[in-house]
């Protein structure tokens, strides 16, 4: 057993030790070499890297630098990321033969290693992180240590004002101060739906029961999240406390972690989260001294996207195939083996041990009226700077889009981004300036969601995304219920229809009719969700739907049997090199002849649209 | 009481009932798909779909509870579109075979088709395509017509606690399979077919047997006798629109003898010889104290399921074969050699409201000398859609008798068919081989009725003896359990394994959940069954002329050598699965 005393004095001496890792003018001659080991990096070899610094420094014998691993900077985009504190250099892009270079020249000599800089959007190569656009705009709650961190340590959270939270709620408040705090500081579900937490917490706690839990939901399933896999993977102590906070709050012995197996760094950086915690006496029995004990285990799920909805997720942890259970009675009444049960997902939790530090009115200082504080972001798709990205609510598309994200690659336009990945919906260009939050989504006909962020440009066919998105929940639905089981698949079939030349005006008539009842009539979220992302492209991009069925035509070019590739007369110069590369021979023409394309030869390959020198195909 | 408004109409409720049975109760009419009383509520068709003012979404009447002051709307437009799109989804991936449909007529699905008036199917796609398992001698599956509401899945998981069937694979993939997907005959099903009588549709039924009894019916030299189960007379007239519970004994008989079969003969009869049987073997075992409590075995799917899933226990079932085996061991024997018919040419077709039935009678096991005692089994159902085929008007037919000497029954012979039935009859014979009194009270009343196990003492005279009897699976699990773990001081224990015994048996007409849930259909058909042994004028099995007579002419005593070659058997431990 810990006491605070002890914790305390732990939190001091590894302050010293990291102070430069926080203050660029810390007076030291130590170096951290801050290497990020999220999933990433690390697919792009960050752990080699790390172990060629470990070496060089080992080879050369150089006192006073330090490798750390760390969980996610959020500019994946430009993984492998190395940082060297306290100067605070990003450097992007590292490869483990760089190692030596960095070394020799930016830690033996102090000079830092032009090439391997960041740029920015404007092309400058820029020495600091703090000085990349990408960061200015964002404001780190919930990311707060994720890069700061070696996540695999414990007393750098510590030192990090880890556990400070926790021991001010055991010792200093009670159960309604707690919930208290959390409902002023306006904190909503940030799983999706933004539930108010604090209202959840208040319902477990006074729904009646012998024995309530206390679950994590880990199961990030939309295509192209990875919040929750970040601050997992870059945070997990902080999970773990908030957990015993909400246990102590609803009266809560044990917790569960409900996490992806596909996660496999995050679920190794828990277990070891969880093991030194124990260690700590910061988890187990009698935590701190008082009466209060908690304990936390992990349950991986089988890859079942319906499993981030919460009572199939429920299920899933009480052994049973993962199916959504009807509602009401919600999980606060009647949880896991029917017991009252507070579930939240990561990124709620990564924010309660600020909130109870900081106070409500700080958080709520935040954010728009009705949606307080920040929101993660995936933002990811045709945009420069893929990553992960934190911002007050209340930012706009655009400042994300453009600013964080550095606008869209190729000089291509901005067509429309989607929120909420397959239970989202589409914000078309005339609601970039809207600043996001729960309700100002929700009413242009899209959803906060988890925090997916997909970028389109002027390519991408909105019919085919309607499609991706249904293929999608249609082998991701649980089959439980009728709608969601056959509707979404009668839906994929139209879409399928329109986007091979198949479908009739009619069609669109049978999708918006299938789309208002599977939406009304599903069982659970994902059933109920399904059909948004035909309803949103549908309210925004009617147009093209219509295109593809009467005129039989993407303009997008992107549905391959739609598709009409002409040459433009103007800018054709009769070069010829179309014909070269067509292989079917359906461009025909001679000599400096302006070319034409055979449409009932052409497979619509595209191979001359990437030939033409004068961008005269299209 | 909870007060609410449905439709207008005020309604007030005891809390916690459901919004489905608080409309039932004001006269409102929900249409359910997935919703069977008590064993499936799960909310997962959505055709019971309602709207409840101030709530967002729709609400699952058939789970969801009443509260004060709500507002219900059971048919607005809203609620009527919903309802005919998830209609037409369903009937989108389904095989549409009406016309030669074993339930076309009575199918959930049907019914609500022409009332919803789905004429024209709008959203049309891919099928899913299944394979049909007919591998199983008792039961066939053609997921096909299976509409995922899994009424099956809950029977045999929660009532029977097998879990032989669940959901497979995902989203519009999902199937109702079994284990590694083997046919049902592979698994640990028991066959006691309580999935069929749960299912809305025709994707599951008994393996029919109607063609063969017609080919043997047109053999000049087959000898055809039929003998029809105890329960069979108490359900028969619903296939033909009478009520629940109507004895048709005497028509039954009629329309029988008009098919053209050359005897036809009363498993009661059969029952009286188990009687005589059974309660000597147990005043043996109770004295010799030989494996005490020695169980009942009349019920097929309950003997498999001790072989599969306690085999230990297997030398606590009685050695007595069925009612309608031992009947056909006689038959093949007694009235073939007293009528010199060669038993190769007789041709036994029982008519039973079961199709463990089926798989029984196909055991190696029964038969005498490599005679099968049966020759094969149509459930009600099929004796029904016989008559159906001849053109009979079952309903105008004038009460016959059955033939002799095997149509002479008593009451403790009938009652076998409810639970607690085989028990009664037992104790009735017992009673009196023990005391070697007359038993004035044929009455037991405490092994009858409802309730899932029925615990007793029975006073025989001398002694005083503990007996329990179970019907369901689930409830017969617990006294296993019991006897495995030494916990049990029962000295006979009767198990049937369909909730209510065989009146409710997997080969009995099927009754819609509408029906299952407006009409106890148990108790309606116990009550004939029971009326019948209150009007029977000889009510004990040892006091029935022809058993005398077939004892003393033919088998000697019960229990002795030439009874248990006729009528004992022996069974033997089972796998769960046939690996491959």
């Amino acid at each position: 057993m810990i006491s605070l005393d002890k914790l305390n004095k732990i939190r001091e001496e590894k302050k010293k030790e990291l102070e430069l890792r926080k203050n660029i003018n810390t007076p030291t001659k130590e170096k951290h070499i801050l290497v990020c080991e999220g999933t990433g990096c690390t697919s792009s070899k960050s752990p080699q890297i790390l172990e060629n610094f470990k070496n060089i420094i080992k080879e050369k014998n150089l006192q006073n630098v330090r490798v750390i691993k760390t969980g996610c900077f959020g500019l994946c985009a430009k993984g492998p990321i190395v940082i060297i504190r306290p100067e605070d250099t990003f450097y992007a892009m590292v490869k483990p033969e760089d190692c030596k270079e960095i070394i020799e020249s930016h830690i033996m000599k102090g000079i830092v290693v032009e090439r391997l800089l960041c740029k920015d959007i404007d092309g400058t190569k820029v020495q600091k992180l703090d000085d990349l656009t990408f960061y200015k705009k964002q404001k780190r709650i919930a990311l707060k240590n994720c890069g700061m961190i070696n996540p695999e340590d414990i007393e750098e959270y510590i030192a990090f004002d880890g556990y400070r939270a926790l021991a001010r709620v055991l010792l200093e408040m009670s159960q309604d101060e707690i919930i208290n705090i959390i409902t002023k500081s306006g904190l909503r579900g940030r799983g999706g739906a933004g539930f108010p937490t604090g209202k959840k917490w208040s319902l477990t706690k006074e729904a009646k029961g012998d024995e309530k839990y206390v679950v994590c939901n880990a199961d990030e399933g939309d295509p192209g999240a990875f919040m929750d896999r970040s601050i997992l993977e870059g945070d997990p102590q902080s999970i773990l406390e908030a957990m015993e906070i909400a246990g102590y709050a609803i009266g809560a012995k044990k917790g569960f972690i409900y996490v992806r197996a596909e996660y496999p760094i995050a679920v190794q950086r828990l277990k070891i989260a969880i093991k030194q915690a124990k260690e700590y006496g910061l988890l187990g029995e009698n935590i701190l001294g008082t009466k209060f004990s908690f304990d936390i285990e992990i349950r991986l799920g089988a890859g079942a996207f319906v499993c981030g909805e919460e009572t199939a997720l429920l299920e899933s942890i009480e052994g049973k195939r993962g199916q959504p259970r009807v509602k009401p009675p919600y999980p606060a009444q009647c949880g896991l083996w029917g017991k009252p049960t507070l579930i939240n997902n990561v990124e709620t939790y990564a924010n309660i041990t600020q909130i109870i530090l900081k106070g409500a009115e700080w958080f709520s200082s935040i954010g728009t009226e009705n949606s307080k504080g920040t929101k993660v972001f995936a933002l990811g798709g045709n945009v420069n700077n893929v990553g992960l990205v934190e911002v007050p609510m209340g930012t706009t598309l655009r400042e994300i889009v453009y600013d964080i994200g550095g606008g869209i690659p190729n000089k291509r336009e901005f067509k429309a981004a989607q929120t909420g990945g397959p239970s989202g919906g589409c914000i078309p260009k005339e609601h970039l300036d809207t600043p996001i939050d729960y309700e100002s989504l929700k009413e242009i006909g899209s959803m906060m969601g988890s925090g997916g962020l997909i970028v389109m440009d002027d390519t991408k066919c909105m019919v085919c995304l309607a499609k991706f998105y249904l293929q999608f929940t249609v082998s991701e639905s649980c089959g439980k219920c009728t709608p969601c089981r056959i509707g979404t698949k009668r839906m994929l079939e139209i879409l399928e229809k329109l986007c091979s030349g198949e479908g009739e005006e009619y069609d669109i008539y049978k999708l918006e009719k299938l789309a208002v009842n599977i939406k009304n009539s599903s069982i659970c979220g994902l059933g109920q969700s399904a059909p948004n992302p035909v309803i949103s492209t549908l309210k925004y991009f009617r147009d093209e739907f219509r295109q593809h069925a009467i005129e039989k035509e993407c303009k997008a070019m992107e549905c391959k049997a739609l598709a009409k590739i002409q040459i433009d007369e103007e800018k054709c110069k009769g070069c010829g090199l179309c014909q070269k590369s067509c292989p079917v021979g359906a461009i025909q023409g001679e000599g400096r002849e302006k070319r034409i394309i055979d449409q009932d030869k052409c497979i619509k390959c595209g191979t001359c649209i990437k030939t033409c020198p004068f961008h005269a195909i299209g | 009481m909870v007060n609410l408004k449905i439709d207008d109409k005020k309604v007030v409720v005891p809390e916690g009932t459901t919004i489905l049975e608080a409309a039932k109760q004001a006269g409102i009419d929900i249409p359910t798909l997935c919703f069977l009383k008590d064993i499936n509520e799960v909310g997962d068709c959505r055709m019971c779909i309602v709207e409840v003012e101030g709530r967002r979404g729709f609400a699952t009447s058939c789970i969801q509870t009443v509260e004060e002051g709500m507002v219900v709307h059971t048919h607005t437009q809203n609620v009527l579109e919903a309802r005919h799109v998830i209609l037409d989804l369903i009937i989108s991936n389904h095989a549409k075979d009406c016309l030669t449909c074993t339930r076309s007529g009575n199918c959930e699905l049907q019914d609500l088709a022409i009332k919803f008036n789905v004429l024209d199917n709008e959203f049309v796609g891919e099928k899913s395509e299944h394979k049909i398992d007919d591998k199983s001698p008792s039961i066939v599956r053609d997921f096909n017509k299976c509409i995922l509401c899994r009424r099956c899945v809950a029977t045999c998981k929660n009532v029977q606690q097998i879990g032989a069937i669940d959901c497979i694979n995902r989203g519009f993939d999902s199937c109702i399979s079994t284990t590694y997907d083997h046919s049902l005959n592979d698994v640990d099903c028991t066959f006691c077919g309580q999935c069929i009588e749960s299912c809305p549709t025709g994707a599951l039924h008994e393996k029919e047997n109607i063609n063969d009894v017609w080919a043997k019916l047109k053999d000049p030299d087959a000898y055809v006798i039929v003998q029809t189960a105890p329960s069979v007379r108490v359900a028969l007239g619903e296939e033909f629109g009478m009520e629940i519970g109507t004895n048709v004994t005497g028509k039954m008989v009629s329309a029988l003898k008009r098919l053209g079969f050359d005897k036809v003969f009363d498993t009661n009869t059969g029952a009286d010889f188990t009687i005589m049987e059974e309660a000597t073997e147990f005043v043996k075992r109770l004295r010799n104290k030989d494996n005490l409590p020695m169980t009942t075995s009349c019920c097929p799917a309950w003997v498999k399921y001790v072989e599969m899933f306690y085999p230990e226990n297997i030398k606590h079932l009685s050695s007595c074969k069925s009612p309608h085996q031992m009947l056909g061991a006689i038959i093949k024997s007694y009235f073939a050699e007293k009528n010199n018919i060669d038993p190769k040419n007789i041709y036994v077709v029982s008519v039973m409201p079961c199709i463990a039935k089926k798989y029984e009678r196909q055991r190696k096991e029964m038969n005498v000398d490599g005679i099968n005692d049966v020759d094969i089994v149509i459930t009600t159902r099929e004796l029904a859609r016989m008559i159906k085929q001849a053109n009979i008007d079952f309903t105008m037919l004038e009460d016959e008798v059955f033939d002799n000497p095997m149509g002479e029954a008593t009451g403790a012979g009938a009652i076998f068919g409810t639970t607690g039935g085989v028990m009664e009859a037992a104790l009735r014979a017992a009673y009196e081989i023990i005391t070697g009194e007359s038993l004035k009270d044929v009455v037991f009343e405490k092994v009858r009725g409802e309730k899932g196990i029925k615990k007793a003492e029975i006073d025989l005279g001398k002694e005083k003896i503990k007996v329990a009897v179970a019907h369901g699976l689930g409830n017969a699990k617990k006294i296993m359990e019991d006897i495995k773990n030494g916990k049990s001081d029962y000295q006979f224990v009767e198990v049937m394994a369909c909730p209510g015994g065989c009146i409710m048996g997997g080969g009995q007409p099927i009754k819609s959940s509408k029906i299952r849930m407006n009409v106890d259909v148990r108790r309606k058909r116990a009550e004939a069954m029971y009326s019948i042994d209150e009007k029977s004028t000889i009510r004990k099995s040892q006091d029935n002329p022809v058993l005398k007579q077939i004892y003393k002419e033919y088998i000697g005593k019960p229990g002795e050598e030439k009874a248990h070659r006729l009528l004992h058997t022996h069974y033997g431990k089972k796998t769960k699965y046939q690996i491959f």
